[in-house]
């Protein structure tokens, strides 16, 4: 046991992600309660601002770099984490539970032989041993997992352990300058949504249910949305429907949700739409019918027509905006 | 060529969840099982590539004698055999993934098609674990799929767009939501499917790494207000946002 635990920190188009933020302060404030020593590596081509990451308790991050680094290879990134978690020894690895660390952290756990657990939302220390709660079922339970194996590997779910604010401290950065890839396979194009808001990463979330109508009504919803810099939402329904793309599904089938703010519009609440949104901090329900079981679960409810409500939402938060 | 798709078999997504006496699983009673949503379009595309390509599809389950069910719909549906590994113990991810990838070997399969995540643990890594105990190449949470002349591409999803993926067999692929349309299986593969074999053996032993300490519910959300019941309230609301919940 060399007692070490190594974060990998995602970037995208030369950034560090946020969600790399929230798990290097993770790492290292689990390195504190286990006194074990925390370091970090990221894998890419040039990053601008690596050096943020001694803010969040982060003393050395080594960064793996190569020109074909820029977007995520599965298998260049599997081997080149790999080397360096047998090189350094690493007892515990700690990823962001993102695209990339959903598809990147099982491939190491192999390499490991390690057990693996995903999608951490909480995280004790109980006798010197580590427990994580994870949400199942669609967010319908919580279970409480510990991982068995010497060696572990841990996902975080983004949005869920806040960094706080950085301190002054800088980290020794090591580059490494890589001469080979294994890029069997490779992401040869990243094709961005025009220009929106994903449900996943969004703090605010307007979604539009049923009650919606038909697809043509969903500009209300984007231009509330809009107005309040949202991502916008749907139910299943209307993603079975073809009125929205599946991208933007939120429940058990599609996305589990924690933005501080979840606008329902339209939306009934089948148990597996509550499930994927339950956990966010303030929840707004706009429904005709008074019965929906989204009012169980919202803060604040309109029982009232949709289409007569958001048209003044809209003007009175365009106001608010203004002030 | 062999394909290979590998399916669970889980409470519906519409099921209300009850913890179990054993504090640490749930409570079977009551509970509809089906197929694991997310299969369904590994099935399909399994189906749609041997349609193109040729070969022949086998699924596989690991799970008790229950998971007949969910190997049954898949043969209905077209897929030409199916195996049962037989397990009625709870298994870790990885300790899944093993006896998957020993069984995938033992059918020299060169391409496997898997759901993204089985909606009852909610994992979504047994696809990746299995590729890589098996040394193949792998794409996860996969819309989109082309296998022309042994190059696949593939379009995954990530946040706010797709990566448009390029890898070649043997592979596994893991299936999300918009990949296809499954098909429904008609009378004439249902009753197929009633002559088809299903293999069983047991699985291979594989330990856990992971040890489920407790399941609980959430702790039920306190019911909010209505607020009004037309336009009229939405000062309140605006004023409520701001003061009171402090997000905009």
């Amino acid at each position: 046991m060399a007692n070490i635990i190594l974060v990998f920190l995602e970037q995208r188009n030369g950034l560090l992600k946020k969600a790399s933020l929230e798990a290097a302060k993770f790492a290292s404030d689990l390195a504190g309660k286990l006194s074990f020593d925390v370091e970090a590596v990221s894998v890419g081509d040039e990053i601008n601002n690596l050096q943020e990451i001694g803010g969040y308790g982060i003393k050395k991050v080594t960064h793996k770099k190569h020109s074909s680094l820029a977007d995520y290879s599965t298998s260049a990134y599997t081997k080149i984490v790999s080397d360096f978690i047998a090189e350094i020894d690493a007892d515990i690895v700690v990823f962001s539970n993102t695209a990339l660390g959903k598809d990147l952290a099982p491939h190491l756990s192999v390499k490991m032989d390690s057990g693996i657990v995903m999608d951490a939302v909480e995280c004790n220390i109980e006798n010197g041993e580590i427990q994580l709660v994870r949400p199942e079922y669609g967010s319908k339970a919580l279970t409480t997992v510990k991982i068995t194996s010497p060696k572990k590997v841990i996902t975080i779910r983004p949005n869920v352990f806040n960094p706080g604010n950085p301190n002054q401290d800088a980290p020794e950065i090591v580059i490494n300058e890589l001469t080979e890839t294994d890029l069997s396979t490779k992401t040869i194009e990243i094709k961005k949504s025009e220009g929106k808001l994903d449900v996943a990463e969004a703090e605010i979330i307007v979604s539009g249910g049923r009650g919606m109508k038909g697809p043509e009504h969903f500009e209300l919803i984007e231009k509330l949305a809009d107005v309040l810099g949202a991502a916008t939402g749907s139910s299943r329904a209307v993603v079975d429907a073809g009125w929205r793309p599946h991208s933007e599904q939120v429940g058990q089938t599609g996305k589990t949700v924690s933005p501080t703010l979840y606008v329902a519009v339209g939306i009934s609440g089948a148990i597996q739409h509550l499930a994927g949104m339950r956990s966010s901090k303030y929840i707004v329900a706009i429904n005709k019918d008074k019965d929906a079981p989204i009012f169980q679960v919202a803060d604040y409810g309109i029982a009232g027509d949709a289409f007569e409500v958001l048209p003044v939402l809209i003007e009175e938060l365009k106001k608010v905006k203004e002030d | 060529m062999k394909i290979a798709v590998c399916v669970s078999h889980v409470p519906d997504t519409a099921t209300k969840v009850n913890i179990g006496s054993d504090g640490k699983s749930i409570d079977p009673n009551g509970v509809t099982y089906v197929v694991n949503p997310y299969d369904e379009f590994a099935i399909e595309e399994a189906l749609k590539t041997k349609e193109k390509l040729g070969g022949e599809v086998v699924v596989i389950s690991l799970g008790g004698e229950n998971n007949k069910e969910s190997i049954r719909k898949a043969l209905a549906m077209g897929v030409d055999s199916g195996v049962l590994l037989k397990d009625d113990n709870y298994r870790d991810s990885l300790a899944v993934a093993k006896a998957l990838a020993d069984e995938i070997n033992n059918q020299n399969a060169e391409l496997v098609f898997f759901g993204k995540q089985s909606v009852d643990h909610d994992n979504s890594i047994v696809g990746q674990l299995t590729a890589e105990l098996l040394g193949f190449n792998s794409v996860s949470v996969v819309v989109s799929f082309d296998l022309t002349d042994n190059k696949i591409t593939a379009e995954r999803e990530i946040e706010g767009g797709k990566e448009v993926v390029e890898t070649s067999l043997p592979a596994v692929i893991t299936a999300q939501k918009g990949l296809n349309e499954p098909r429904y299986a008609s009378l004439k593969g249902i009753m197929a499917a009633k002559r088809k074999t299903i293999e069983e053996k047991p699985a291979l032993p594989a330990e856990n790494f992971t040890e489920v300490v407790i399941m609980k519910k959430p702790t039920p959300k306190k019911a909010g207000k209505i607020i009004g019941n037309d336009a009229g309230a939405v000062p309140e609301l605006v004023r409520l946002l701001k003061e009171e919940a402090k997000v905009i």
